[in-house]
């Protein structure tokens, strides 16, 4: 048996960038995110999967990257906040969307709200309001009151719709 | 060609590339080569006698460097009170590690240095605290006790009696109409940031500088704190500020942590990083409100509030914090917000008990002074069979009155209300309500079986604490402004408002202005940013700084590079106002309350920004819903916090709140500064609980029923099982 504290080879694929890391078997996703390949967008709020601001996108849905280890992502594609933006530094439509609704103060809990939205809009981008609202309703936000982060979501779906052609 | 306009108008945020690309830099994201990390070892009992640590296991397991207990930390005094600061209350400081005793679940009683994060964690379960355990209290309204018993014999654990009072109270209550007397209570909540606290700390050999980077909302003073701690030159300490993942009040406070890493950072020649997890920050970051108010009012048959007494209890937890007697001040000198009031008392007895020090949380003193007086309005109308919007109206300041001198100081200053028509903003927003017919809307439905009803919450603000901010604001030769300022920015948009001053002054445009605030490093003097100040003290700099620049540039040609600087000094805070109505409907089977619609009428003086002050608004009404339905931090019978963790302090999500509407005007520019402006930090907070609780009171055709809040399902269940 090995003991807890020998590592474990993992490549992580993170926003089509392969990372080769060494984890503790009980490392989490999100601290292998953060400290291991340096990608501190991801932030953690709670470390017990309530607030949501550590929302990673694996294989394409929403996780919460606090209640994953990282042994589990071995070799499967995470996308992360770091990645939605161009690499011309433009800005996502979502991201543009949160600029202009003001739905964001602090900033804490955005990335994950970027996510969360992002892995819903791209698999169901004419999601109705009332499912909407449920799915943003599994982050918080401490700041906002939620009512700007609605309206960015919403404007940025329309403009996701439109720069895909679906709409 | 005429200026352009910058204040007043909805710009878009200079802040929010960053936050929204992953390049924000919280504490966390901060890193440093060869750090050690810190972890607390906390009490696990409310209240004892610590014996001793046993930390041996500890210090044997691989990557551990050092525990230290208090011995080892013995040197470093208490950390002191920063505001209102009354006699007495020196043996109640909190000590950066436990001495003799633990006074409540989360003292910190030792603390693991270690190569890893997980390593130190690992470690710090193995410290073995021997500590005698003794009867907790855990309730401010039970007879005080000791302290300290054994080694500070005789110290109460009442600290100090809050007293204010103005008018002939007695004669208010000979000649009184009747007498109405109410006990009601706000529970312990609190302000729980999203980004937990944190901290590094380095010390550089080469120039001596210790620095910690992971401060917020008043760096300045707190570098002056940890420089006296640590015996250390003012100038060879620096704080500086990075993202701040929300503030509330309770962030960046002075905390025994931040002492830590700073001192270790010293002694042990390496960067030391330390981040609170949750649970931490639920038992260790200040909590608040938590009191009970006992109102006696004298009326007339109107009635017109002739007399106020008020013995209100608050319950600051185990230790007086760096917030001193502000809670229990502010209290007693807004609770009789927008009213005449003649004659008033207030004692407010200042106790603690076997819980987590309490600090402020946004509008500190007046959500749970709102609520209470509000109740107190409503109760005085139900005993005169008028209605409540028209007792309010009997009582109001009218205009004709400001100023309106209160009688009584707050927070070392005057209370002055500057300017203000609280009648005209009550018509505004019963106008926009379209009351009347909403009034009737909601009877037809309750005639129909519903259980929904309409309350509302007036309420003073205070904005704008002084005594002074300064800013310097230069140019480069290429154009390029940049704002220094002594402000703190805990996610409230303090940059894109300093720049839109700073550009209505010098029309440039903002995205050429940089604003710097949280660095000690780059200005010497600077207040922070708490009390709703930052728009009205540092904004009011900034203007006082660009307009020297101006002068400065007339004579030079362009492209010049020049630097100035201005100050803003105050003896008196502007006071802003507001109301609250909240619509309710109450779920007899899961015995939820909904909150159907909340509205947010408030005069804010003059808005530098209006998209930023409706943020703060609709943010702040929604942590006030959290306050009036959910969030309590409950304890046991044994001081066992029972609310550690997301799943057990309930904060809204989206699914709980409605939308907020705010109803902003600019009806009474404040007259103590040349901007106009008055604070938008706690507007949307301060009535939430007091209307939410009125509109339950209503959908239940129960005057008075609610008399504590949260209204769980719990005390929601016992109010419609009493009322049959």
């Amino acid at each position: 048996m090995s003991a807890p504290s020998d590592k474990h080879a993992v490549a992580l694929e993170v926003n089509g960038r392969e990372y080769r890391i060494a984890v503790e078997p009980r490392r989490t996703l999100a601290d292998a995110l953060r400290e291991d390949c340096g990608l501190t967008g991801t932030h953690l709020g709670c470390e017990h999967g309530v607030c949501g601001a550590c929302t990673v996108l694996v294989d394409g849905a929403p996780v919460r990257a606090c209640l994953m280890l990282a042994v589990q992502a071995h070799g499967r594609p995470i996308r992360t906040v770091e990645g939605l933006a161009g690499m011309d530094g433009a800005l996502h439509p979502l991201q543009a969307a949160f600029h202009e609704a003001h739905g964001l103060q602090c900033g804490f809990c955005t990335p994950g709200f970027l996510m969360l939205a992002v892995g819903v809009l791209e698999r169901e981008p004419d999601i109705g309001d009332a499912a909407l609202r449920e799915i943003l309703s599994s982050n918080l936000c401490r700041c906002t009151g939620y009512q700007n982060i609605v309206a960015a979501v919403r404007a940025g779906a329309a403009r996701m719709r439109r720069s895909t052609g679906h709409g | 060609m005429a200026d352009r306009r910058y204040i007043g108008v909805s710009h878009k945020r200079l802040e929010d590339r960053a936050l929204l690309t992953g390049a924000g830099r919280f504490a966390a994201d901060l890193s440093a080569p060869a750090q050690l990390h810190m972890r607390v070892v906390r009490s696990p009992v409310a209240f004892g006698r610590l014996r001793g640590i046993d930390a041996a296991a500890a210090r044997r397991l691989p990557g551990v460097v050092v525990v230290w207990a208090f011995a080892d930390v013995a040197h470093i005094p208490p950390i002191q009170i920063r505001l209102t600061k009354i006699g007495g209350l020196e043996p109640y400081q909190q000590t950066v590690l436990a001495r003799d005793y633990v006074r409540y679940v989360g003292d910190p009683v030792a603390v693991v240095f270690a190569e890893d994060p997980y390593v130190a964690e690992d470690a710090a379960e193995l410290v073995v605290p021997d500590i005698e355990e003794l009867a907790p209290c855990i309730c401010a309204t039970d007879p005080p006790g000791e302290f300290m018993p054994a080694t500070l014999p005789g110290v109460s654990t009442e600290v100090a009696v809050v007293r204010k009072s103005y008018g002939d109270l007695a004669a208010a209550f000979a000649a009184a109409h009747r007498v109405v007397e109410l006990e009601v209570a706000v529970g312990r909540h609190t302000g729980v940031p999203l980004e937990t606290r944190g901290a590094l700390a380095e010390f550089d050999p080469a120039s001596g500088v210790l620095t910690m980077r992971g401060a917020a909302k008043v760096p300045h003073y707190n570098r002056g704190q940890v420089a006296r701690m640590l015996d250390m030159p003012d100038e060879m300490v620096h704080l500086i500020e990075g993202h701040v993942g929300g503030g509330f009040g309770v962030r960046g406070e002075l905390y025994p942590e931040d002492v830590l890493v700073c001192h270790a950072a010293l002694r042990l020649k390496r960067p030391v990083k330390w981040v609170e997890d949750r649970q931490e920050h639920l038992m260790a970051t200040n909590h608040s409100r938590d009191q009970c108010y006992r109102l006696r009012a004298a009326i007339d048959a109107r009635g017109f509030v002739l007399g106020l007494e008020a013995e209100i209890f608050s319950d600051q937890g185990g230790y007086v914090r760096t917030h001193g007697v502000t809670v229990p001040d502010l209290a007693a000198a807004m609770l009789p917000g927008p009213y005449v009031v003649p004659a008033y008392r207030a004692n407010v007895h200042v106790r603690l008990t076997n819980k987590t020090p309490a600090g402020t949380y946004r509008a500190p003193g007046r959500y749970e002074s709102t609520f209470a007086r509000e109740r107190l309005l409503d109760a005085i109308a139900h005993a005169l069979g008028r209605d409540p919007i028209e007792v309010r109206r009997t009582n109001l300041v009218p205009r004709e009155r400001m100023p309106f001198d209160r009688g009584i100081d707050t927070l070392g200053t005057r209370v002055v209300y500057d300017s203000g028509d609280y009648a005209l903003l009550l018509d505004k927003l019963l106008a926009h309500l379209d009351y009347e017919r909403l009034k009737a809307a909601l009877a037809a439905r309750r005639a129909a079986g519903e259980r929904v009803g309409l309350g509302l919450g007036y309420f003073v603000e205070k904005s704008g604490l002084g005594p002074a901010d300064k800013a310097v604001v230069s140019i480069d030769a290429a154009g390029t402004v940049e704002v220094v300022t002594g402000a703190a920015s805990i996610g409230q948009g303090i940059e894109t408002a300093m720049a839109q001053i700073c550009a209505e002054v010098l029309q440039v445009p903002l995205e050429r202005i940089r604003v710097v605030h949280g660095r000690t490093d780059r200005i010497d003097y600077g207040m922070g940013a708490f009390a709703s100040r930052v728009t009205v003290m540092t904004g009011c700099a900034v203007q006082a700084a660009a307009e020297a620049l101006r002068e400065k540039l007339r004579a030079a040609p362009s492209g010049t590079p020049a630097a100035a600087e201005g100050w803003f000094r105050a003896d008196h805070m502007t006071y802003p106002y507001g109301i609250h109505a909240a619509v309710v409907r109450l779920d007899p089977g899961t015995c939820a309350v909904h909150v159907e619609r909340f509205v947010v009428a408030y005069d804010i003086g003059r808005a530098v920004n209006p998209m930023l002050v409706e943020g703060q608004i609709v943010g702040g009404a929604v942590q006030g819903i959290g306050g009036a339905l959910f969030e309590e931090l409950v304890y046991d019978e044994n001081g066992q916090p029972l609310a550690t963790t997301f799943a057990d302090y309930l904060m809204p999500t989206l699914a709980e709140v409605p939308p907020i509407e705010a109803l902003v005007t600019e009806d009474a520019p404040a007259t103590q500064n040349p901007l106009g402006v008055k604070g938008a930090g706690e507007a949307g907070i301060n009535g939430a609980g007091a209307a939410i609780a009125a509109a339950v009171d209503d959908a239940l055709g129960r005057p008075g029923a609610v008399t504590r809040l949260p209204i769980t399902p719990v005390r929601l269940h016992r109010l419609l099982a009493a009322g049959g």
